[in-house]
């Protein structure tokens, strides 16, 4: 296979400029049985996210008796990839995904509060179109806000590659499968602390610190459209209140 | 207080004074022995033995299929053990989050670093060698990243092709497979809020975050962060230009044991 032309006249494939973001859109609790859950659409990704407990810890031998454990589940529906059907369930990608997520949420929630709890994230890729790892954090950061399970940030995540040599944000699944280097993040937009991060391909030291600078600056514009997700429900109800007034 | 508390402070007072094991510095590794070709009936083999961190890599090729979306390439996959003889805390079963994790961060680095040539595996139409990694872990004393990843390119290096002849294998006077890039990994671990290179296991216990780099001589091939801790940007940038420079001495130990 031919490598197509992946930016042309400066503008990529899909319109955007190099440091664009697709177009997000969270919605908060859209699952009544979990304690908090989130929807997000990114570009053409569709990804739910839903956490229960915290609970007691089972089976026993997991939990931890000075904190919280936290457990996360992703995977990807068969269906979700405009390529082949999947196979259902947890392959040795989704549990990598898996801990590394896992990882950046034990990093925010104050586990301490709940000593021989779990609290688990689980992530469901509904459709795939690259960058889910980072759609599916940013997704279950808003779930678990929904929550109201106590963190000291909400973190977000996003990815910046590489294609020749540009640096592009937010790769879609045809320039990730054509670029030249991928690098997810995930940062706490309160202290700045990166607590994913993962690379691959090749990228000059100049580079990683332009991808680092894109993804610090797209940063600002999750975390507002995460926000807004978890304010939306309130603000609806308050503007009936005032109308009716 | 319990024991692992008291071992915390133990490990957290010395580094606070610089201290570690061996009297190495907070950015040294420890000794690396290498013994290359350990296992003759492997197609490549090396043991890594990082402190004493004790790693075998083993290589074997087989004909096999090209990946349906690379009909033209071979494959390459990793595996790691983390076999229950190296640790009291490893289990028989099935693959750990760990040992996944630990294969394909030693994958990435192999892979975006076009170590191997997947082109030049190819055989035909249907057909090409499928080169397979496996990592074992002999004896845990942390850093299994930087170990697995040391071990695996040195038996690369020193990896014989077989030949694929009227459709047999053949594993008789072989020439070696060709290496086309040199891919090392640096792993950096906060403990007690100060980052060391080359983490021991007593100081992975009580690691808060840690990351590995992958690179080359001219590019990151690949980065990992892992566990609950977090780096700061402005460390992010100062460890990956550290990687270049420790991974000048990774370098010279492979290329130091390059048998020809």
């Amino acid at each position: 296979m031919d490598k197509p032309e992946l930016i042309i006249d400066g503008k990529r494939l899909d319109g955007r400029m190099p440091d664009q973001l697709r177009p997000i859109k969270i919605t908060s609790n859209p699952i009544r049985n979990a304690a908090g859950s989130a929807y997000i659409e990114w570009g053409n990704n569709k990804i739910l996210a839903a956490i229960y407990g915290p609970r007691e810890a089972l089976p026993k031998h997991t939990g931890n008796l000075n904190r919280a454990v936290v457990k996360c589940r992703y995977t990807m529906a068969p269906f979700s990839s405009i390529e082949e059907h999947g196979r259902p369930g947890m392959n040795r990608r989704a549990i990598e995904i898996s801990k590394v997520t896992k990882e950046v949420f034990e990093n925010v929630i104050l586990l301490d509060l709940f000593p021989g709890n779990e609290i688990s994230i689980f992530v469901e890729v509904l459709q795939s179109d690259g960058g889910t790892r980072a759609a599916g954090i940013t997704c279950a950061a808003v779930a678990l806000a929904a929550s109201g399970i106590p963190m000291r940030d909400m973190p977000y995540a996003v990815s910046a590659g590489k294609v020749g040599e540009t640096i592009i944000l937010d790769m879609n699944k045809i320039e990730d499968n054509y670029s030249d280097a991928d690098m997810p993040v995930a940062i706490n937009p309160r202290t700045k602390e990166v607590t994913l991060l993962q690379m691959d391909g090749a990228l000059s030291r100049s580079q990683v610190t332009t991808a680092l600078t894109m993804i610090e600056k797209a940063g600002e514009t999750i975390t507002k459209i995460q926000r807004e997700a978890l304010l939306r429900p309130y603000e609806k109800v308050s503007s009936k209140y005032e109308a009716s007034i | 207080m319990n024991i692992s508390t008291i071992t915390e402070q133990y490990i957290r007072d010395r580094i606070a004074k610089g201290i570690r094991d061996g009297g190495r510095g907070l950015l040294s590794f420890r000794d690396i022995a290498v013994e290359v070709g350990k296992i003759p009936n492997a197609e490549g083999s090396a043991e890594v033995n990082m402190g004493h961190t004790k790693v075998l890599a083993g290589i074997k090729l087989g004909v096999g299929e090209p990946m349906r979306d690379k009909p033209e390439e071979g494959t390459i996959m990793t595996g790691a053990e983390l076999l229950p003889l190296a640790h009291h805390s490893y289990d028989a079963g099935p693959p750990t989050a760990e040992s996944i994790e630990l294969a394909r961060v030693i994958d990435r680095g192999i892979r975006a670093s076009n170590a191997v040539d997947l082109k030049k595996l190819f055989i035909e139409d249907g057909k090409a060698w499928n080169l397979f990694i496996d990592i074992y872990v002999l004896n845990y004393d942390g850093n299994l990243f930087d170990a697995g990843t040391l071990a695996a390119v040195i038996a690369l290096q020193n990896t014989k092709m077989p030949r694929y002849e009227d459709k047999e294998v053949i594993r008789e006077n072989l020439q070696k497979l060709e290496i086309q890039n040199i891919p090392t990994s640096c792993t950096f671990a906060k403990v007690a809020d100060t980052i060391l290179l080359d983490t021991d296991g007593s100081e992975e216990d009580f690691s808060q975050a840690r990351l590995t780099i992958a690179n080359d001589e001219n590019a990151v091939r690949a980065m990992q962060k892992g566990l609950m801790g977090s780096f700061t940007v402005r460390e992010v940038e100062s460890l990956v230009e550290a990687t270049f420079d420790k991974s000048k001495e990774l370098r010279q130990i492979i290329s130091k044991s390059r048998v020809d």
